[in-house]
């Protein structure tokens, strides 16, 4: 067995690694390495209670009382910079080494920002704490927020945003917003909440600017539209913190490439969470998956392969949510371009439905709004309608 | 003593939700019936919508896994265990006591 295992990054999927490590009976020592000043915290909130104000740090963090018990040797504040695969060294920032026996590569992911917009004052991104605070901040004593992107994060700020009486416009570049992930029927549908909550949304617009010499004035759109913004949040995507790894020996492609137990090309080298782009049987294709869900959950079948334990791979169901103005949106399985859609229970003009989605005339996958106990027996079903993996 | 309903209508597998300003989860495991406090303590979820499997129920939002008979935390991301609530069955109609933890298992 190994002797000492560095798990870098120290946010949901590193702090699950390490739960799972002392699990599945590991006993040496853990060292978890973590860019962050803050102890792990939940980021969901980040958008919502959080930003409100109704929900402090102290409420947010993952520690539990009884992780003292995991017997971790934290390093927080420390950024890793490489990795030897040789020596299954973790090179950090101040110059020092953590030696491995293992290695668990959690670094997450960061959001993309609009090119063009450093150093602006008033632009945010919402990704971290630190993005939170900041925001929060800024948006205290501001009227007018422009969100550019119609994602989940974008219309989660947006709805927090008028909860705080703020006036929000919406700006998406593609015709319907949340198509990648729900499909331009079901998008549109969620797209609705913004105009029944008063946020203003515009669809199939480019943004060309921003305007502002040290502050943000103004989003200038691709169709010469002026928005007038005290507070803009961009919220276009993110990516996987892989760069440090460019001289690992480590495979990289949209993520850490592994395959379905989280193995990397690297002996003794796993990757899980946001950072990671694990082999999908069912999509036979790496797929980098940044739902919460995935990084509470995949980091034990990695820490198995880690330790040889060999335990089998479930094949998770991807899942997500998302709370917007009042309703809980939740999302099961995988669709894809062409699946059927059907309405189970409830109606969409009432925003309380459960829909699925259907290939060949089978279910792959659910979406439900304000439906959670209905949605929680289909994620159920769906769970164990797949087969299982490799 | 608060009167929940007839035990014909929450028949094993199943919950119910007493509704008030701190609501209870009363759930039936093949026969013998438990309440905890129903709001998660992670994040506000109604556990009487979760799932039930044995003696735990996954909270229907983020999968915190609560034991019925303790009000542990049996699986994260929660952190703080649920207030659990004695239950009465008497005439076929089944009761909750609230504010008076269960001893152990019932």
């Amino acid at each position: 067995m190994s002797r000492t295992v560095a798990v870098v990054g120290a946010s949901l999927a590193g702090l699950s690694a390490a739960r799972a490590l002392r699990e599945q009976s590991y006993d040496g020592r853990i060292v978890l390495i973590g860019d962050e000043v803050h102890p792990p915290y939940d980021r969901p909130p980040l958008s919502k209670e959080f930003l409100a104000g109704s929900a402090s740090l102290d409420d947010i963090l993952l520690g539990a009382p009884d992780d003292a018990d995991l017997d971790l040797e934290w390093r927080l504040q420390t950024t890793a910079i490489g990795l030897d695969h040789l020596s299954r060294s973790v090179l950090l920032a101040d110059g020092s080494e953590v030696r491995a026996d293992g290695v668990v590569l959690a670094t997450g992911a960061r959001a993309r920002l609009l090119p063009g917009s450093e150093g602006l004052g008033g632009v945010h991104v919402l990704r971290c704490l630190d993005d939170a605070n900041a925001l929060r901040a800024d948006l205290a004593t501001a009227e007018r927020l422009v969100v550019i992107g119609g994602g989940f994060i974008g219309a989660e700020v947006a709805s927090t945003a008028r909860t705080l009486g703020l006036e929000v416009t919406v700006v998406e570049s593609q015709p319907v917003p949340l198509a990648g992930p729900l499909g331009a029927e079901m998008g549109t549908v969620c797209a609705e909440l913004h105009a029944a909550h008063g946020t203003r949304l515009l669809t199939g617009t480019g943004v060309a600017g921003l305007v502002g010499t040290d502050r943000v004035e103004a989003v200038e759109l691709t169709d010469g539209t002026r928005l007038p913004a005290d507070v803009v949040v961009v919220g276009i995507g993110a990516a996987p913190n892989i760069e440090w790894l460019a001289r690992s020996g480590v495979a990289l492609g949209n993520g850490v490439l592994t395959d379905a137990r989280g193995a990397t090309n690297i002996p003794g080298v796993v990757a899980v969470g946001d950072c990671a782009a694990t082999w999908s049987v069912a999509a036979e294709r790496h797929v980098r998956i940044e739902h919460w869900a995935n990084a509470l959950e995949q980091p034990a079948t990695a820490v198995a392969t880690l330790l040889g334990t060999g335990a089998p791979a479930p094949t998770p169901v991807p899942y997500f949510w998302s709370d917007q103005y009042g309703a809980r949106i939740q999302f099961a399985g995988s669709r894809r371009q062409g699946d059927d859609v059907r309405v189970l229970e409830g109606s969409c003009a009432d925003h309380s439905f459960l829909v699925v989605y259907e290939r060949d005339g089978q279910p792959v996958a659910v979406l439900a709004m304000n439906q959670p106990r209905l949605f929680t027996r289909w994620r159920r079903q769906l769970r164990t309608a797949v087969p299982a993996g490799s | 003593m608060i009167p929940v309903c007839p035990t014909t209508a929450l028949p094993p597998g199943e919950a119910t939700r007493i509704e008030a300003d701190e609501p209870i989860a009363v759930f039936n495991v093949d026969g013998d019936f438990y309440a905890i406090d129903d709001t998660c303590t992670h994040q506000d979820a109604s556990l009487a919508d979760g799932w039930l499997d044995g003696c735990a129920v996954e909270c229907p939002l983020h999968a915190s896994c609560f034991d019925l008979r303790t009000g542990k935390v049996s699986g994260p991301p929660a952190k703080t265990p649920v207030r659990t609530h004695r239950v009465l069955v008497q005439d076929g109609m089944v009761y909750v006591l609230r504010g008076h933890a269960e001893d152990g298992a019932a």
